[in-house]
C-alpha cells in the first residue's frame, strides 16, 4: 500500500482519537475516576503512541509515552485525575494535535519552531513531575530530554555500560559521585545517564550523609577498560561497580541484568531507557518472541524479561502494542470503512442523476401507456429510491460529536470570563448530513460564546434574582419533517427588547417613527454591525457576530430566529434542511413552466372553484383564513389562466399559506442543483431541477415565501392597506 | 514555618550557598519544615553555588516527601551549579521544573 495513504489514515485516526481523549477528559470532570474513561483516555494514547512508532515519529512516541505513563499511573491508582491533571491533558491533546498537524503538513518534526518546541519542553517536563513522586527513578522522563536534544547515537550500543551503585560511606569517604561524572567526561561523553533513587528511604529512615544513589550510564569513550575502571578506584571497596565495554554479547547484558540488584525487568527497561539496548531492539525481541520466531542472538534478554514480565508488563506492552495494534486495526476494518468524501459525493451525484434517468423512463412510460413497460419502471424506480434512500444516509452524521466539542469550549470560556457555566447536550444522536455539520461549527461556537459571554449573567446578578450560582447553556437538535432544527438556549438575562430598540435608533438601523413588533427587534440583532453588548470583551460584542452567524445558515439553505424572555434566557432556533442534494418534491404547472415543492411542506391539495373564493389575498379553509399567493402574479406569468386552478397548502414552522397554481403534476424526487448568481436575489427559489423530459422546473423555498408572506402588511404586494381600511 | 493547617498556602524558600554533605544534615530539616500538605512551595536555588550527590539526594527526598504529604513543591531559579548537576545526575527530569536558565556549555 501506499505510504502516504497510510499517513493519512494515521493522521485521521489520531485525529479522532485525540477528539475522543479530550471528550473523556471532559467526561471526567463530572464523574471523576470513572475506570472506562480513564481506559478510553488510555486507549487513545497508547494507539496514538503505537501508530506514531510505525512511522518513526519518535518525537510523538516519546510524547505520548509518557503521557502514557501518567495514564498507567492513575489507572492503577497510584494518581488521581484532579483538574489539574486534566488541565494538563488538555493541553497534551492540544500538543499532539499540532504535532500530528505538522506531520500532516509535510514538516519535519526535528526542527521543531522556537514555539512548539518550548510547549513540547514544558508539557514534557510537567508530566514527568507525575511521574517522579511514587517510584523515584521511573526513568522514562530521561527518553524525551534525549530526543530532544537529538542525540541519536546514543541510540547504538557502541557505547561503554556502566552501571553504578555506591556505597553507604562513599559521601563520608569524601568522594562525590558527580566528581567521577565530571572525570569520565574528561576522556569521554555521557551520551545518558539515568539515576536510580530506589534506594533512597523515606524522610524518618533518611541519614543525609549516607549516599543512597545508584546510576546506569551510557558512556562513549576510546579510552580502554583500565582507564574507566581507574576512575572508581576510590570507592571500589563498597561500591558495586559493574562496566561493559562496546557491542557485549547479549549473554552479558543478561548476566549484568541478573547481578544488579533491581529488579530484573526493570533494569531491562533501564538499558533501553541508556541505550544500551535499543527500543526497536528489545521490541524487536519480545515480538519474535510472541511470534513463535526464531533470533538468536537476543533471545535470552527477551525471555528473562518475558518471565519476569507476567506480574506487570508496561515494556512487554509496549513491546506488544504494535502487533495489538496490526490485530485491532482489522477488527476495526470489519466493522468499518474509511471512504474518502468525494468518492461518496460522486456516488451521490450519480444517484441523483439516475433518479432523473428513472424519472424520465417513468414518464415515457406513461406517455407511451405499455403496461409492462409501466411496471418494469415502477419496479426500477422503487429500486433507486432505496438505493438514494440508503446512499444518503451513507453522508450523515450524528451531530453528537460537534456538540461535544463546546464541552471544552464552554469549560475554557468559562474559566476566562469567571463564570460558572455547564453546558447540557441534548437530541446529539440526531443525524444530518457531513457538509451540514461541519459548516455548523462556526455559528454555533459564535452562538454558544455569546451565550456565555452576554447571555449568562454574572454570579451576583444571578444570586440577586434568586437564580442558580451556575448558569446553564444547553444545545438541543430534533427532526422536524425535512428539517433539522438546532436550539443554542442560555438561563441568562435575556434580551430587553428596549434595549436593543435603543441601540438601533442610535445606530441609525431604525428611524425614530418606526414602531417594531418584539420579534422584529430581535431580528436587529443579526443586523451587520449591531451588538448589544456594553462592554467589548475578548469574545464577543463587537457586533461582528450574528449576521455572520445568519449568513452562514443563510448559506445552507436554513433560517434562523430567536426568542428571550427578560430575565428567563434567551433561545436561537437554526432550522437547517436535513441534506443538499436530494428532495422529494411535489410538482406543479403554471403555464409552460414547471415549479417544484418539497414534498414535506405540502400539507393538502385543494381545487379553486372559482375566483371569487379568495377575498383580499385570503381563502376560507376549514374556517380559517389561509393567505394565498398567485404562483403566475408572484413569477409574472402572463400566460392566460386555465379555468380550473387549485390550490397547494404549505406549511412550515407555524406558518401556513396556499399556493395557486394550474395544474398539479405529482409527487417527484429530485435532485436539487443549486442556481446561478444572477438569481441570487430571487429569495422564493431554494434552486431548480432537470425533470425527466429534460425541462427545468424551479424549486421554491417554501420557508422563505412564507416568511415574506408574514412580513409587514403593508409588503404584501396584493392588497392594499386602503382596500383594508375601506372593509 | 509553621506547620499549622496550610489552606491555599504559598511558600517560597530561599536557599543559598552550599548545598552538600556539609551542610545535608542541617538543610534536611529546614527542607522537611517547609513542606506542608496542600500548600506550594517554592524552592529558589538561584543562590546556590555548590550542589552535590548529598545535596541531589535531599532535594529527591523533598520531592518524594511533597509528593507523598500532598504539597507541590517547585524548583525554581535554578543557578549554573544547580543546572550542572542536574546535567550530570540525570536527575533534571525527575524534578521536572522549567529550568529556564541554559548553561552557558552544554
Amino acid at each position: 500500500m501506499d505510504m502516504d495513504e497510510v499517513l493519512k489514515t494515521f493522521i485521521a485516526e489520531s485525529q479522532e482519537l485525540l477528539l475522543q481523549m479530550e471528550d473523556a477528559l471532559l467526561q471526567l470532570e463530572h464523574t471523576p475516576g470513572d475506570a472506562d474513561t480513564i481506559n478510553a483516555i488510555f486507549r487513545a494514547a497508547h494507539t496514538i503512541k503505537g501508530s506514531a512508532g510505525l512511522f518513526g515519529l519518535d518525537l510523538i512516541v516519546a510524547f505520548t509515552h509518557i503521557a502514557e505513563s501518567v495514564l498507567d499511573r492513575v489507572r492503577s491508582n497510584e494518581l488521581q485525575f484532579n483538574a489539574e491533571l486534566t488541565a494538563l491533558f488538555l493541553q497534551v491533546g492540544d500538543h499532539l494535535a499540532r504535532l500530528i498537524a505538522l506531520v500532516d503538513a509535510g514538516a519535519d518534526l526535528n526542527t521543531l519552531e522556537v514555539e512548539v518546541q518550548a510547549t513540547h519542553e514544558t508539557l514534557s517536563e510537567q508530566l514527568s513531575y507525575y511521574l517522579a513522586p511514587a517510584t523515584a527513578a521511573k526513568p522514562v522522563a530521561s527518553q524525551p530530554t534525549r530526543i530532544e536534544r537529538g542525540n541519536a547515537s546514543g541510540l547504538s550500543a557502541d557505547h561503554w555500560h556502566l552501571s553504578l551503585r555506591f556505597g553507604p560511606d562513599t559521601l563520608r569517604n569524601g568522594m562525590d559521585p558527580l566528581g567521577l561524572f565530571r572525570y569520565l567526561n574528561t576522556f569521554g561523553r555521557i551520551v545518558s545517564i539515568v539515576p536510580l533513587l530506589d534506594r533512597l528511604p523515606s524522610a524518618a529512615e533518611m541519614d543525609p550523609e549516607t549516599c543512597y544513589l545508584g546510576f546506569e550510564i551510557a558512556f562513549a569513550s576510546d579510552a580502554d577498560k583500565a582507564t574507566i575502571d581507574g576512575t572508581f578506584e576510590f570507592v571500589r571497596e563498597d561500591s558495586l561497580i559493574r562496566i561493559l565495554p562496546p557491542h557485549s554479547k547479549s549473554d552479558e547484558y543478561l548476566e549484568l541484568i541478573r547481578t544488579l540488584p533491581e529488579e530484573d525487568m526493570r533494569l531491562g527497561e533501564i538499558l533501553m531507557r541508556c541505550g544500551t539496548l535499543t527500543a526497536a531492539e528489545l521490541q524487536e525481541v519480545l515480538l519474535a518472541q510472541v511470534e513463535g520466531q526464531q533470533r538468536d542472538e537476543a533471545q535470552p534478554i527477551g525471555q528473562v524479561l518475558m518471565e519476569q514480565s507476567l506480574v506487570q508488563a508496561p515494556v512487554i506492552a509496549a513491546a506488544l502494542q504494535k502487533q495489538q495494534q496490526i490485530k485491532d486495526n482489522r477488527s476495526n476494518e470489519n466493522s468499518l470503512i474509511r471512504v474518502d468524501a468525494n468518492k461518496l459525493d460522486k456516488l451521490i451525484d450519480l444517484v441523483g442523476e439516475l433518479i432523473i434517468a428513472g424519472a424520465g423512463a417513468r414518464m415515457t412510460a406513461k406517455n407511451c401507456g405499455h403496461s409492462e413497460m409501466l411496471e418494469a419502471t415502477e419496479l426500477l424506480s422503487r429500486l433507486v429510491e432505496e438505493v438514494r434512500d440508503s446512499a444518503l444516509p451513507l453522508r450523515m452524521v450524528q451531530i453528537g460529536a460537534t456538540f461535544n466539542r463546546f464541552q471544552r469550549v464552554v469549560r475554557d470560556v468559562s474559566k476566562e470570563i469567571g463564570k460558572d457555566i455547564s453546558l447540557s447536550i441534548s437530541g446529539g444522536e440526531t443525524e444530518l448530513d457531513k457538509s451540514v455539520v461541519e459548516r455548523m461549527g462556526d455559528p454555533l461556537t459564535h452562538l454558544v460564546r455569546n451565550a456565555m459571554d452576554h447571555g449568562i449573567e454574572s454570579l451576583q446578578t444571578r444570586q440577586a434574582n434568586g437564580k442558580p450560582a451556575q448558569g446553564n447553556v444547553c444545545l438541543n437538535a430534533c427532526h422536524d419533517g425535512g428539517n433539522i432544527i438546532i436550539e443554542v438556549t442560555d438561563d441568562g438575562g435575556g434580551l430587553d427588547p428596549q434595549r436593543i430598540l435603543a441601540k438601533a435608533r442610535e445606530r441609525g438601523l431604525v428611524s425614530d417613527s418606526q414602531t417594531l413588533t418584539e420579534q422584529e427587534i430581535f431580528n436587529l440583532i443579526f443586523e451587520p454591525g449591531f451588538s448589544t453588548a456594553d462592554q467589548v470583551s475578548n469574545l464577543s460584542g463587537r457586533g461582528v457576530g450574528m449576521d455572520v452567524v445568519k449568513r452562514n445558515i443563510s448559506a445552507l439553505r436554513g433560517t434562523i430566529e430567536l426568542s428571550s424572555t427578560l430575565g428567563q434566557g434567551t433561545r436561537v432556533r437554526i432550522r437547517l434542511p436535513l441534506t443538499l442534494a436530494i428532495i422529494d418534491g411535489f410538482l406543479v404547472n403554471v403555464g409552460q413552466a414547471g415549479y417544484v415543492i418539497p414534498l414535506e411542506q405540502v400539507e393538502e391539495c385543494i381545487e379553486l372553484h372559482s375566483d371569487s373564493a379568495i377575498t383580499r389575498g385570503h381563502l376560507e379553509l376549514h374556517g380559517q383564513m389561509l393567505p394565498v399567493v398567485r404562483l403566475r402574479e408572484l413569477f409574472d406569468d402572463d400566460s392566460t389562466p386555465p379555468r380550473r386552478e387549485s390550490v397547494v397548502v404549505v406549511q412550515q414552522g407555524g406558518l401556513r399559506a396556499g399556493l395557486v397554481v394550474d395544474q398539479l403534476v405529482g409527487e417527484f424526487q429530485t435532485v436539487i442543483k443549486p442556481l446561478g448568481k444572477v438569481f441570487a436575489a430571487c429569495r422564493v427559489l431554494g434552486g431548480f431541477t432537470i425533470l425527466g423530459d429534460g425541462s427545468v422546473a424551479l424549486i421554491l423555498d417554501i420557508p422563505r415565501l412564507l416568511t415574506q408572506l408574514a412580513a409587514p402588511r403593508s409588503a404584501v404586494p396584493f392588497e392594499t392597506k386602503q382596500s383594508y381600511a375601506h372593509e | 514555618m509553621s506547620s499549622a493547617s496550610a489552606e491555599n498556602l504559598y511558600r517560597i524558600l530561599p536557599l543559598e550557598g552550599s548545598l552538600s554533605i556539609y551542610s545535608a544534615t542541617e538543610h534536611m530539616g529546614l527542607l522537611l519544615q517547609v513542606l506542608a500538605p496542600d500548600a506550594e512551595v517554592e524552592l529558589d536555588l538561584s543562590a546556590i553555588d555548590e550542589l552535590d550527590c548529598a545535596g541531589l539526594q535531599l532535594l529527591v527526598l523533598a520531592k518524594q516527601e511533597a509528593g507523598r504529604i500532598g504539597c507541590h513543591l517547585r524548583l525554581s531559579n535554578h543557578s549554573p551549579a544547580v543546572i550542572e548537576a542536574f546535567e550530570l545526575s540525570g536527575l533534571g527530569t525527575f524534578f521536572g521544573d522549567p529550568i529556564l536558565i541554559k548553561p552557558a556549555s552544554e
